[in-house]
């Protein structure tokens, strides 16, 4: 193994302290009774320190499954470096976690209640450390001491996992396998923009902007559409995931208690295999499922403007062609090549009409009109349709990370997005630490004359461009919390589901 | 009370009670079981009391049945295969006949079934693996019945259940026409009738999006019935196995049914057989001590390995001794041959030794001398699969035992080489197979492989019934089916013995 790991803080338990760059064989040597879907992902994943370690582990959790940044941060980042690693010092985010993260608000979302419960204190916090640390199975008693701990450790970041059956800061002390076992979890989804990388034109790989911020915005409405129409999930939370993303944390008692098998069936039904530029058709069938037909709706007025002109997706020949290939009638695609080739300056809005035009003027030979209809609803749904990471979606014990907490590559406050005003929703102005905590400066140097007793009114956050997230979340939050102290009480008045019948 | 025609015969000491408010096993649900249907749901445990010997003898036909299906699924049959090769097991085990055909048996037929569903979710609620292999087993039997039901008494059967099949009503139905049809495939000439329940009841069809979804209910197609059906046999089994696993620790007191459980659950780790006096050939052909070396050759691998540590050394140990004597007693081999074989294969010892040392094992095996239970019980069985398959591991040296189990892997393939198995398709399956601990499918697999010619034929000229080739369990059934299946043409002509034909048989 490369490293040592260093001091180890007494908050925590030493042996849980891993590294990433540990060699991926580790990490297969530890997985190979249960075969990731998701490898790729997980090896670039921090790995443990202790081999020996992790094979003690094997067989009281399942394979290290999580959401870490790991992928956003292997591109390259625009921003200088300097201010790279001025997000990440640890002054500054020291002060965000102890002046400006809602702690409070966010131990009841997780705890489902104002005091806590298991909910909350039985609930794995993973924690990215400076130097590349991971801390795993972390869990607190309450929203002070998760608070306290962020403070004095000022992690780059922490993750939120399941609750478990058991503390899992006592997983080792149980001898019985499957008593130490994940129990609950929001249902998450992750919609990245690399996944955009095959059909957006205006950037790539780290970057975005307002053009290709558009294919997250089209995702969030077809995926919180059918959350809310199709299963009936009413407590949907959409963040935004600090560079180029956005996730979604469910939480619905019913969404929360659903198995990996439920999990599985929900992104089934979701997800429709994309990237297929080969000319693979996408076996929608038809007619198109009453899930597709909502989906078009929400979608067809994104792909006139932010497709076909803001993306401008055919304009080089050899854009061109990946259309070409998306069409199955040979003739029709001889007689678009010609016409193509003499007027190359066509933009894809007019080569999305010519498709018409030209099948109309007798060059559809193998397929007829009803199917060629269909093939460009195909297109578009390859175009628009969410492109959604399913793995994510698919296990109860996987990561994700935690709302409100600083990117550590663009240094902004991964804040929640209100979908009722999604449009407005800016993701380049969302605000900075840096520029936080310079806010909070500005208000008391504006306000020097306030007497200290009125300033001690107002918390730091109401100071801030952080404001309206924390307030949009903190009404969420409320939201939650009645629906499940309704729940709580007719479930009291059943008397419990504890009899026993065949 | 039907219990009092059948049962009252019986000593009231050797029923077994099954009686569940005597067990506190369920509130009370005394419910005169007089099955409508042939399919059962298995929701209500068994209220009479039954005779011990019928608790045990349809557990055990349960479990072969059981056994055959998992057979199958390790030989990776088809579906249409599985139920072909099932239909005789099924007949012969636990046959279930139909309402149509007004069977005087149907009561009882189905009182078999219900009564071993029981006790084998008695005898396998103990622990999570076994539950599972229960669960599966079951559920693919169930399937696989509710297959073979003919489509009205299905109807009647799927509407008796305590399912919650809301229908959709005229109006719904209107209302949602159009989409009810696109997402749930409907055709032109497919029947319109859709049923509403939780998604969560059917989260394959939600991931294959062949359901409606409104709001957190699914609407279903009529046609997803069946599947349905099965989802809620399993989840109603999942929990009512383990409501069993955590009753089954008060159930130790009743210490007439505990052994009988744990010989069941024993034999569903490795499939039991009882040794059956006909497994010999003594009525076909000659047996001495000088054909044992032309009849090896059908001999399974546990015994051809003895036959040939035993040539090779002219000494077996003593457990080799005893698995081997007990299987030459099954194939026929009296004992006074049996005697003049051992004598004759440990050539580098003296007369006298072989008096005073091993004389005394052979006459003990066949029942010639120990104490009166030995004698009246004609000495031991010889040793099943199941025996050799779960007796401790022997310490190195020594040669006892089933060999897919003993050997490692790559001495096993080479034992197989050494005997003429080289087939590498083979081989690389008994690998698989033996790697899982399937033991006697490796076994088994080996058996169709050497003798497939054979086997396909008695298929093709319909000379064997299919029960007649089911899986093997026992050392003397394998010999005995090589036997008859490598003398095929002898066996019809009447013209059969290893050497020359035989006096004894007619
Ligand atoms: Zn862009």
């Amino acid at each position: 193994m490369p490293h040592a790991v260093s001091s180890p803080s007494e908050n925590m338990d030493p042996e849980d302290s891993v590294m990433s760059n540990a060699p991926a064989q580790a990490l297969d040597a530890a997985d190979n009774s249960q075969p990731d879907s998701s490898m790729p992902d997980a090896v670039a994943k921090p790995a443990t320190a202790n081999l020996e370690e992790m094979f003690d582990d094997d067989d009281d959790e399942d394979e290290f499954s999580s959401s870490a940044a790991i992928r956003s941060d292997q591109s390259s980042q625009p921003e200088p470096a300097s201010q790279k690693a001025a997000y990440s010092d640890s002054n500054i985010l020291s002060q965000f976690y102890q002046r400006l993260l809602p702690f409070r608000p966010l131990f009841q979302w997780l705890n489902h209640s104002a005091t806590p419960q298991p909910d909350f204190q039985h609930r794995e916090f993973a924690f990215t450390l400076s130097g590349d640390r991971y801390v795993r199975y972390q869990s607190f008693a309450t929203a002070d001491l998760l608070r306290k701990a962020c403070v004095s450790l000022v992690p780059e970041r922490f993750e939120i996992g399941p609750q478990y059956s058991i503390n899992p800061r006592d997983r080792k002390t149980v001898l019985k396998a499957g008593s130490f076992r994940p129990i609950m979890k929001e249902l998450v989804f992750d919609i990245d923009m690399t996944d955009y990388d095959p059909i957006r034109t205006c950037c790539s790989g780290a970057a975005i902007c307002h053009k290709c911020w558009q294919f997250i915005n089209m995702a969030i409405k077809v995926v919180d559409a059918a959350l809310r129409d199709d299963f009936g999930f009413q407590h949907i939370l959409w963040v935004y995931s600090g560079r180029r993303g956005a996730h979604a944390w469910v939480s619905d008692k019913r969404a929360r208690e659903m198995d990996d098998a439920k999990r599985r069936s929900i992104a089934g039904y979701l997800v429709v295999v994309t990237g297929n530029e080969h000319g693979k058709r996408m076996g929608i069938r038809r007619p198109l499922h009453p899930h597709f037909e909502r989906s078009l709706k929400l979608l067809n007025p994104h792909f006139q403007t932010d497709v076909l002109e803001d993306q401008d997706p055919w304009q080089t020949a050899e854009q061109t062609q990946k259309l070409l290939d998306l069409l199955p009638d040979p003739t029709l695609v001889a007689a678009l090549q010609k016409k193509w080739d003499s007027a190359p300056n066509r933009t894809s809005t007019q080569k999305w009409a010519d498709i018409d035009s030209v099948a109309e003027a007798g060059n559809l030979k193998s397929i007829n009109p009803r199917q060629l209809v269909d093939v460009k609803q195909d297109i578009r749904i390859e175009y628009t349709y969410p492109r959604l990471d399913a793995e994510v979606s698919k296990k109860q014990n996987h990561l994700l990370k935690s709302p409100f907490v600083v990117h550590p590559g663009t240094g902004r406050v991964c804040v929640p997005i209100d979908v009722r005003k999604l449009e407005d929703f800016d993701p380049l102005s969302v605000p900075t630490v840096t520029q936080l905590l310079q806010q909070i400066d500005d208000w008391h140097t504006k306000n020097r004359d306030m007497s200290e007793e009125e300033k001690a009114k107002v918390a730091d956050w109401q100071k801030t461009a952080m404001k309206p997230y924390v307030e949009y979340f903190r009404g969420y939050v409320a939201n939650l919390l009645k629906e499940e102290g309704k729940g709580k009480r007719s479930r009291d008045a059943d008397g419990g589901a504890e009899s026993m019948e065949f | 009370m039907l219990a009092a025609s059948t049962a009252s015969r019986i000593d009231p000491k050797k029923r077994a009670v099954l009686d569940p408010r005597k067990q506190q096993f369920v509130k009370s649900q005394w419910v005169d079981q007089t099955y409508p249907n042939r399919m059962n749901f298995y929701t209500i445990p068994p209220t009479e009391d039954i005779a011990l010997e019928d608790f045990e003898e349809w557990g055990i036909a349960r479990l072969k049945v059981l056994a055959e299906l998992e057979a199958c699924q390790f030989r990776n049959r088809s579906p249409a295969e599985t139920e072909e090769y099932m239909r005789p097991v099924l007949e012969k085990w636990l046959r279930l006949d139909s309402n149509k055909s007004r069977s005087p048996d149907m009561h009882l037929q189905r009182k078999k079934d219900h009564y071993s569903h029981w006790t084998l979710r008695l005898a396998f609620a103990s622990t999570a693996d076994l539950r599972q292999r229960f669960m599966r087993l079951e559920t693919q039997l169930f399937k696989l019945r509710l297959q073979a039901d003919s489509a009205d008494e299905r109807r009647d059967f799927i509407k008796s259940l305590p399912m919650s099949w809301e229908m959709l009503d005229a109006d719904e139905k209107a209302t949602w026409l159009s989409e009810l049809r696109a997402a749930t495939s409907v055709r032109k000439d497919d029947e319109e009738n859709w049923f509403k329940v939780d998604w969560e009841k059917v989260p394959d069809l939600v991931e294959r999006r062949q359901v409606l979804l409104k709001k957190g209910k699914a609407y279903v197609h009529v046609r997803e019935q069946t599947t349905m059906v099965l989802n809620e046999f399993t989840r109603s089994l999942e929990s009512g196995l383990e409501l069993a696993a955590r009753f089954l620790p008060r159930m130790d007191e009743d210490n007439r049914l505990a052994p009988i459980l744990h010989h069941l659950s024993q034999s569903f780790v490795a499939p039991d057989a009882s040794y059956n006096e006909n497994n010999g050939v003594s009525d076909m052909t000659n047996i001495h001590a000088g054909s044992i070396d032309g009849l090896s050759s059908h001999f399974p691998l546990c015994m051809q390995n003895l036959h040939r540590e035993l040539r090779k050394n002219s000494h077996l140990k003593h457990q080799s001794r005893l698995q081997y004597t007990l299987f030459l007693k099954g194939i026929g081999l009296n004992m006074q041959e049996c005697i003049i074989f051992w004598r004759k294969a440990f050539k580098l010892i003296t007369d006298e030794k072989f008096k005073s040392e091993y004389l005394y094992n052979v006459r003990h095996a066949y029942g010639d001398v120990g104490g009166d239970a030995n004698k009246r019980g004609r000495g031991y069985s010889p040793f099943s699969c199941q025996k050799l398959l779960t007796e401790p591991l022997p310490s190195a040296g020594l040669n006892h035992g089933c060999p897919y189990r003993t050997y490692s892997p790559d001495n096993l393939i080479a034992l197989l080489q050494n005997v003429g198995v080289g087939d590498r398709e083979l081989l690389r399956a008994v690998r698989e197979d033996v790697g899982r601990m399937r033991y006697h499918i490796a076994c088994n697999r080996v058996f169709e492989s050497t003798h497939k010619n054979e086997i396909k034929k008695v298929k093709d000229e319909n000379l064997w019934n299919a029960s007649e080739l089911d899986t093997i369990l026992h050392p003397n059934e394998y010999f005995k089916r090589s036997f008859l299946l490598k003398n095929l043409s002898l066996a019809r002509s009447g013209d059969i013995g290893v050497d020359g034909p035989s006096q004894g048989s007619n």
